[in-house]
């Protein structure tokens, strides 16, 4: 036994090392990249477990099936809507004979402090009727992860580990157990369960769909999905889910009444712990981390004269993270008093783009040129290059998703707009850009692709590129743009007036270009010299 | 013992290693702590808070409830008057009067001093010509943590014992410096 202070990211690498892990897989994205960034620095200090950066979280959940196939334990880490970009994969191995335990991680974000969107990871678990484990603390997200490969053999099918931003990048002490040997390599020997083809699938799917039985057995059984009875208070029942727990019992001493409470961290839900509840009560408070997931299928599981206090009837907030303070109105509790409200109307301070950043100076060159066009279009992508659309730059007019201003430039082009430019980093063009430059290619589109090439995964905390730069050129030439129209330049004030005639050149042909502008992100350089 | 502490300032000035020195110091006094971090894209340069809950028992939650925080610990002015809800009527502020004009509306010193005019319990520290004085304006945060130790449950030898643990590797030259700034820090009132 041995305490570390860590993240939660950190708590569920450390479970996973202990808990016999062979591979760990992921793509970088906020509030989930610390969890790879740790499987990576200790696998190079101890030669192993094998650690990976992998082009998107697709390719990342297949290459941990790989290992899984192999009879090996395999991590895959995500934030959640890379989860999205992985759903084939992620939905399909629901229905394969895991031997390997896989354990999915999957880090959500309400509040969307680093995201385009608050999603809740439950419901893919949900989805895909494959158990689903959520830690409320560091001590717990070391103990789930080692849970979740077991579990992951026990029931033959993925298990996800749902994280949230405030458990990942939070800091405290845990207390770790004995390390698990990994598996041998057992290669799965029956392949008709590893196939997916109709036949095999039906089969499959009326085996996962009976495993469903053991899966709410486990829940109900489970230690964390921890029950207590106040035979006493029939007026109220508290049910918590993830952080919810400990917003609850931050208050609880303030609750004169003792609540019964259920809380639950080990999904399918536990149905009979439930209905005990509702039937104790005349009112179910429910405090969840994110969506109503618990409450809305309560709803339809318990008789309708409960009154249910949460998400649903707007007691508790239904966009954004729970806190101490917003839990309070649900538990009756009135808000506290504080030293002062704001003094003043306070000036806001947004991210913004770091003095001398390569991107500054690519959209400085972009803006200009497009003062000079009647008509033009710009969309951009995920990654630092985003905040290009804050004042003065203010330069992208979409943001979507990864890859999606390749595509949505194309499909804007196509319907008309004219001196159409996608802006897009390299590794976002390395995880979602490549197809969508095939599509272009395929179709002759009429766009100016900007890859604005910093040489890293700049916003994460500067995590090496799947591909070194200098094979870009050579990728997107390979894909088949014309070689007169795959030009680099260098991302910097001294070529800025180069850069514009080349970018105004690129707008007039009447066909792909690709403009690769170069220059190392500063913060990673700066980080490489310390 | 409860103290709950919001740790503010300006993406990239080392409030997340600042929150480690104090960190450190409390778990070396032998205490519980919890500190909840930000990363990703608001610390680009942007306004970044963190939040540390040290306690001698159980802490549940990692975010401070409104009106809960014993002290907002500021790296800088602006930054400082962001999270006053947080702060309980009798708790204090610490922080640095240098500010990161990053904006084009950033108030102007007067509206700025009169703000912090009315914080009832407040440090103000220069941390900058303080900074200076102990060697290196690296040591800023160090500053800021000297001028509100008088408050924190940790004495003066934890957060050395911190300093040390944190800095040791980057030579003893550093950790001179950052001891010496402590005790600048300590001295203004
Ligand atoms: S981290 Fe790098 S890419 Fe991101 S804004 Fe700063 S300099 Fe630019």
């Amino acid at each position: 036994m041995s305490e570390y202070v860590v993240l939660g990211d950190e708590a569920v690498a450390l479970g996973a090392i202990h808990g016999g892990v062979s591979s760990c897989y992921g793509y970088p994205g906020t509030p989930s990249t610390e969890i790879m960034e740790y499987l990576l620095e200790y696998s190079e200090k101890n030669s192993g477990p094998f650690a990976s950066w992998s082009s998107n979280e697709k390719t990342a959940m297949e290459e941990a099936l790989g290992t899984s196939f192999a009879g090996k334990r395999a991590i895959v880490t995500m934030k959640h809507v890379g989860l999205n970009v992985a759903a084939d994969a992620f939905m399909n191995a629901a229905l394969l004979d895991i031997r390997g335990g896989v354990v999915v991680v999957v880090a959500d974000d309400p509040g969307m402090h680093s995201s385009q969107n608050e999603q809740d990871t439950r419901f893919y678990a949900d989805f895909a009727k494959i158990p689903l484990l959520e830690p409320v603390n560091q001590q717990q997200a070391y103990d789930m992860t080692r849970e979740a490969f077991d579990l992951s053999e026990k029931m033959g099918c993925p298990v996800v580990l749902r994280l949230v931003t405030r458990l990942s990048h939070s800091r405290a002490a845990i207390v770790t157990s004995g390390p698990k040997a990994e598996n041998p390599v057992d290669k799965a020997l029956n392949k008709m369960d590893w196939m997916l083809l109709p036949g095999n699938a039906r089969r499959r799917w009326d085996s996962l769909l009976g495993r469903q039985k053991d899966m709410i057995a486990y829940s109900e059984n489970s230690p964390v999905n921890a029950f207590s009875l106040n035979e006493a208070n029939t007026k109220r029942g508290v049910i918590t889910t993830g952080l919810g727990y400990n917003y609850y019992m931050e208050n609880r001493s303030e609750l004169k009444d003792n609540p019964s409470h259920l809380h639950i961290g080990v999904y399918p839900v536990p149905e009979d712990k439930i209905r005990t509840l509702a039937a104790h009560v005349d009112e179910l408070v429910i405090l969840e981390e994110g969506y109503p997931f618990v409450e809305r299928l309560i709803a339809g599981l318990l008789p309708k004269d409960l009154k249910i206090t949460g998400k649903l009837d707007n007691t508790v907030p239904l966009q954004g993270e729970l806190n101490p303070d917003n839990v309070r109105p649900a538990l009756a509790l009135p808000a506290r008093e504080t030293a002062a409200a704001a003094t003043m109307d306070l000036a806001g301070r947004p991210p913004q783009l770091c003095k001398g950043c390569p991107h500054d100076d690519t959209y400085r060159v972009i803006k200009e040129v497009q003062a000079e066009l009647e008509e033009s279009t710009v969309t951009s992508d995920i990654g630092c290059y985003a905040l290009g659309a804050l004042p003065p730059l203010s330069v992208p007019e979409t943001i979507i998703c990864m890859g999606a201003s390749i595509t949505a430039a194309k499909g804007s082009a196509e319907a008309g707009l004219k001196n159409v430019m996608a802006v897009i980093g390299d590794s976002t063009f390395l995880h979602s850009g490549l197809t969508g430059l095939v599509d272009c290619v395929s179709s002759k589109t009429d766009v100016t692709i900007i890859i604005v090439d910093n040489e890293t995964v700049a916003m994460t905390g500067g995590q090496t590129t799947i591909l070194p730069s200098s094979r870009l050129e050579s990728v997107v030439k390979g894909i088949g743009v014309e070689a007169d129209h795959v030009i680099t330049i260098e991302a910097h004030r001294r070529s800025h007036d180069k850069n514009k005639d080349i970018l105004r050149k690129e707008l007039a042909y009447k066909g792909v270009s690709v403009i690769i502008a170069v220059r190392e992100c500063i913060e990673t350089a700066r980080k490489a010299k310390k | 013992m409860k103290y709950d502490i919001i740790l503010s300032g300006v993406g990239g000035q080392g409030v997340l290693s600042l929150a480690a020195v104090i960190a450190t110091a409390a778990a070396g006094a032998g205490y519980k702590v919890r500190q909840s971090e930000v990363h990703g894209m608001a610390q680009r340069g942007g306004a970044v808070m963190a939040h540390m809950r040290i306690s001698d028992g159980e802490i549940y939650s990692d975010l401070i409830g409104k009106g809960c925080a014993d002290m907002v610990l500021s790296m800088e002015p602006l930054e400082s008057l962001r999270y006053l809800t947080w702060l309980s009527p009798e708790g204090v502020v610490v922080t640095s009067t240098n500010p990161v004009v990053n904006i084009p509306n950033y108030p102007e010193d007067a509206d700025l001093t009169a703000a912090l005019d009315k914080v009832s319990k407040k440090t103000l520290v220069d941390d900058k010509t303080l900074a200076k004085e102990a060697g290196s304006l690296k040591t800023g945060n160090m500053v800021i943590v000297g001028a509100a130790s008088s408050h924190l449950p940790v004495g003066m030898e934890d957060l050395k014992t911190a300093v040390d643990t944190l800095f040791s590797r980057k030579g003893d030259a550093i950790v001179q410096s950052n001891y010496k700034a402590l005790e600048l820090g300590s001295r203004v009132s």
